[in-house]
Formats: C-alpha cells, structure tokens, sequence
C-alpha cells in the first residue's frame, strides 16, 4: 500500500511538472507574435516551409492541423471545441457551410493579391463573388494506371476499367461521390443525378466491375502505386502528381466521357479568434511567389496565374493537370445534394461494396 | 429522494460513473436511433436496418468475427498450456502481452509492408519455390491480422484458469488410467471453460465491430458493422441510422455476454495473474 501511495505521488508530480512546462511553453511562443492562427487542412497539403516563412514575416504563430475529408471537418467546426481560422474545404461543403452560417465574409480590402488569381476560378456559383472563400487549389479526378504492369494497355474511357484484362488490378477510393460518380458518368448521366432510375442503373454497372476491383481504400493508394503493388486506380490528380514524382511509368487521364472538376477553397470559419490574422494567411498564400513553390511541393493545380508564370512551364503546360478550358468545359463540378441524397449515395456504394463479398 | 442510508457512501463514485458514462451513453444511442435527419421522430431507422444490406453485412461481421475467435483459441489454448509447463511462466507472458502496447493503427499499417508483394511474406513464397501471391486485401490477411491483435486477449484469460488449476487433479485422473485425451476431454477442459467464455467475450465482440482493418487490411472487401457506423456517424452524418447500427450491436454484445455468462468460478476475467 505504501509502495503504491508513493508511486501515486511520484506520477503525479511528474505530470504536474509537464503541465507546467508546456503551459509555460506555450506562452513563452505566444508572447512572441500577435497572436495565433490555427488552420484547418487537408494532410500534406502545403509546404511547411511556408508555414514558417508566414510565421516569421508576420509573428504571428500558425498552428496547423489536418483532416481526410470534408464532412468531418464540417462537423468539428460546427462543434465549436476549437476555434478555427482557417480552414480549405471543397466547393460544394462551402455551399452547405454557408447555408449552416459557418462562415465569415472575406474582406477584399485585406488581400491585394487577389488580383494574383485567374479570373476563370472567381465568382464560381457556390459562392457568387467570393463572398466567403478564395481559391486555393484545383483538379480532377481520373485513371492513374502503369502501363509497364499492363503490357502497355492505355486508358481512355471509364468503361475500360471494365475490361476483363484487369482482374484484381483496379483500386477504387474509398468515397461514394467518387465511385458512384464513375457510375454514372460511364453512361454520360450528371455527376449531380438525383434521379433514383439513373442511380440504380450506375450501381448496377458499379457490380460488374467487382471482380477487377483489387481494393477501396484511401490515402495509402499513393503508396501502393509508387511501388507497383497496384497497376490502376482512381484517383484525384494530386494523388497522380504525387505518384508520377516517385514512380515515373506512371500516367494519368481524365476519362473522354467527363468527371469531377472541383476546387479548394480557403475560408474563415465563424469559430475564428483572429480574423486579421486569418486574412494576413489568405494573401500571404496568394503571393505569386509562394503560390508557385506552394503548387511545387503539393503537386495540384494553382488557380494563382501570376504564380504560374513562375512555374516551370513544362508543369503548367501539361494538360493532365492543367487541363485546357476546353476540356474543363466537360466536367462538372459537384454541388450540395443535401444529407438525404448523401444518404442513398452512400446506401449504394455499401451495397456495391456488400456486393463484392 | 431517498437518503442512501444503508449503503455505503464510497459507492457514489461508483454510482456516478456508471450513470454517467455508461447508462447516459448507451440512452443516448437508443434516443438517437429514433430520429431522421431532419430531426422528426421516425421508426425507419429500425425498418432500413431489416434490409437486405444491413441483414447480409450482421450474418458477414458474425461470420468474420467467428472465424477470428475460433482461430484465437485454437492458438490460445495450446499456447496457455504450454505457458504453465514453462519455467518463467511470467517472462513469457510478458513477451505475449508486450505487443498489445503498440498502437493498433501502427501494426496494422506494419502488416501492410510485411503482406505486400513485395514485401518479406511475398519475397520468402519466391524463395521457396511457391511465387508471388496477393495476400493483402484477401479474407486470409483480415483474418490474419485480426487474430494477431486479439490473441493476448484470448490467452491470458485461459492462462489465468490453466495456472489455478490443480495439479492433484490431473495426477488422479492419470492414477485411475484415464488417457493424457480423456484427462484432457474430461478434467482440464472442463474446468478452464470459464477462461474460454472470458477469452470468447474479450475477442468476439470487438471483432463484431472492427473497423479500420477492414479498409487497411481488406480493402473494404470485408464489411462489418463498425464500419457502417462510422460512415453514418462521419460521412453520411446520419446519426439516427448509425445509432440504430449501434444498438443491435449492443444487443448482440448482450446476447453474447449472456451466452458466455459465468455461474461458477473459474477463468477471471479481468486478468488477474497474482
């Protein structure tokens, strides 16, 4: 018994030591700046190199943090808990923060390299005028295949991800939108489609490919394709990019039949503490120069045409990751369905994936 | 209300904790369940959950989480046995139970290099003549990886029960000329099944609810329960319906708790290794 009072003790007076410490860390670093900015990302989606020369330049101090996808962001900014600054949510989850009163307006006045950004990427319908949210990045979704490990077989369509050839070969990501959307887009229906007879016809299709699927998972499909464990996948064209920069056999398209344009968008959640500070980060990431080794080190496709003209040209000049406004003509951004119709999304690619069993 | 008198008072912590973090929680998910997404009160929740996909993924989670603790034991069982015969029973007890220390996410990203065709598993099969083969993302790799998580948890119960018991028993069991199988069959067997319950339970009913492995390690070819819950809850953000998944868990888990209930003594299942 004495034994254990005394270890009690000891563990105690250790962990009040620790408290104290960081306690006193965390002052001692935030005397030092005007204050703090936490911002809410996407995981290795900036440069953090850029996250201190912001600190340094501006004193203020960034603490970063990282989610996988934009429902769950939503849900712990709606929770309150921790007072976001920042955070770069996809098109349509800007659409349903607005609605949910989410978010801060964005003064213009504050970020003069606004003018940086292509016009093509402003004033997009899920938010008239950039009210709420600046551009951050932008991109696709399409085939990442290795054609060395498939006797040089290309891709064109989505229908060839059907083809007999790839059995066990074809990795899906683990998103209903995503997968559903390959559905419906392979019979050239809306990306956007409500209509349960369109639905249930993609899920069908969905069930034919079951064989050739080699598994639905997330991030690690990078991974597995730099290493050749996997031959094709669909994939967004960051994943690509980062893919191609290992492994360069590696090819991606976007398929003739359409897809997903989508962008991400910065934005000032209305759970911020420092909103000055918020707009200080937005311009500091629109600065042509910072933009472009920004887009160097992430891989997706800067909507900043003055950092473009930075960039190497044979980068910004490709048309897998830069494709030309012809070509994003065809695609379709997503749009807020609403939780009802996120629901059947996700009823059917369960069933699709109970069906592979 | 009632003054408490009777009862001790060192109980009330025991008291709060309870109603709090268990009774609270487990209310809460069943007043949950009752809800659609708008917020209206609805029993459809319960109605979807009778269709065929919810129904075909509890019959794949049981099936899942039965071939799991069924290779658990038959590892286990042996590996107890064995533990009691060793001369520093708690060394290598130890060496069992140090790899639950390790953060599950960790092994089982581990077990993605290791099952890679590339990787050592695949790189032996070449040497030996047999060749590359697709272990990962296979019913094989699930399974695998699911029992090396869990089997500490199915040992240490059943070391527990072997180590109590008495010698003297198995000693008179041979002097009347039983057999070393009916002295197994009808001595040790029986008396140690109160730490195969424990070990049942303690592996069972997470394995109904595993989710993670199934993405990492099967590649969401092997659906269970816990993973439709966690859709519901983070993607969907349909909190009614992944309520309603929660509570037949729950009365599944009940069930089970029940059916590997303990009369007597026996195997403890909380570990207890003196």
């Amino acid at each position: 018994m004495k034994e254990l009072i005394r270890a009690a003790i000891v563990l105690i007076a250790v962990s009040a030591l620790l408290m104290y410490g960081v306690s006193f860390l965390e002052r001692s670093t935030a005397k030092s700046g005007s204050g703090s900015i936490t911002v809410y990302n996407w995981g290795e989606y900036i440069d953090p190199e850029l996250i201190a020369q912001f600190e340094e330049e501006h004193n203020i101090r960034v603490i970063y943090e990282t989610f996988d996808s934009n429902e769950a962001m939503m849900t712990k900014i709606e929770q309150g808990g921790t007072s976001y600054d920042i955070a770069v949510p996809s098109e349509y989850a800007i659409e349903k923060m607005k609605e949910n009163d989410l978010l801060l307006p964005i003064d213009h006045e504050l970020i003069p390299n606004l003018q940086n950004i292509d016009p093509y990427f402003l004033d997009l319908p899920f938010d008239p005028g950039n009210e709420y949210s600046i551009p951050y990045f932008w991109g696709t979704v399409g085939i990442a295949f290795n054609p060395t490990l498939l006797e040089g077989q290309t891709f064109e369509s989505w229908d060839d991800l059907w083809n007999h050839t790839l059995e066990q070969e074809v990795i899906l990501v683990d998103s209903a939108r995503e997968v559903i959307g390959m559905g419906l887009n392979s019979f050239g229906y809306s990306l956007n489609s409500t209509d349960p007879a369109e639905l249930r016809e993609a899920t069908d299709k969905l069930k034919e490919i079951g064989p050739n699927v080699k598994a639905i998972i997330g991030d690690e499909v990078v991974e597995m394709m730099r290493n050749e464990e996997a031959a094709v996948a669909l994939t967004w064209s960051g994943h690509a990019a980062d893919m191609m920069w290992i492994n360069e056999d590696i090819d991606y398209i976007i398929p003739e039949e359409g897809s997903n344009l989508w962008f991400d968008n910065m934005i000032i959640p209305s759970t911020s503490t420092n909103v000055e500070g918020a707009h200080a980060f937005i311009n500091f990431m629109l600065d042509a120069d910072v933009a472009a080794q920004n887009a160097d080190y992430v891989g997706y496709a800067t909507p900043n045409a003055a950092a473009v003209e930075l960039m190497d040209p044979e980068v910004v000049s490709d048309e897998r990751f830069y494709p030309s406004e012809e070509i994003r003509d065809r695609l379709e951004v997503y749009e807020n369905l609403g939780l009802e119709m996120l629901g059947v999304y996700n009823e059917l690619f369960l069933e699709f994936k109970m069906d592979m069993q | 209300m009632k003054a408490t008198q009777g009862r001790p008072f060192y109980l009330i912590p025991y008291y709060l904790w309870i109603a709090l973090f268990v009774i609270a929680p487990i209310a809460l998910i069943a007043y949950f369940s009752f809800f659609d997404l708008s917020g209206n009160f609805t029993l459809d929740n319960y109605k979807n959950f009778f269709t065929s996909v919810y129904l075909q993924m509890t019959l794949s989670s049981f099936w899942y989480a039965f071939l799991i603790t069924l290779f658990s034991i038959l590892i286990a069982y042996p590996t107890a046995y064995w533990l009691t015969k060793t001369k520093h029973k708690q060394l290598w007890l130890l060496l069992i139970i140090i790899p639950s220390w390790i953060n599950l996410l960790l092994k089982t990203y581990a077990f993605i290099g290791i099952f890679g065709l590339y990787g050592p598993a695949n790189n032996f099969l070449e040497t030996i003549g047999i060749g590359r083969l697709q272990i990962l993302f296979t019913d094989f790799s699930f399974i695998f990886v699911a029992v090396y998580i869990f089997i500490p948890f199915m040992i240490l119960p059943i070391f527990n029960s072997l180590d109590k018991l008495n010698p003297a028993l198995v000693d008179a069991s041979r002097d009347l000329g039983a057999s070393p199988w009916t002295t197994f069959r009808r001595v040790i067997f029986p008396l140690t099944t109160g730490g195969v319950k424990s070990g049942i339970q303690a592996v069972f009913i997470p394995a109904l609810s595993l989710f993670m492995i199934t993405r990492l390690i099967a590649g969401n070819k092997v659906i269970t329960l816990g993973t439709a819950i966690e859709q519901q809850f983070l993607v969907t953000q349909n909190w009614g319906m992944g309520s309603t998944i929660a509570v037949f868990l729950i009365l599944f888990m009940f069930i089970i708790m029940i059916l590997t209930g303990q009369k007597e003594k026996g195997g403890s299942a909380n570990g207890k290794t003196r």
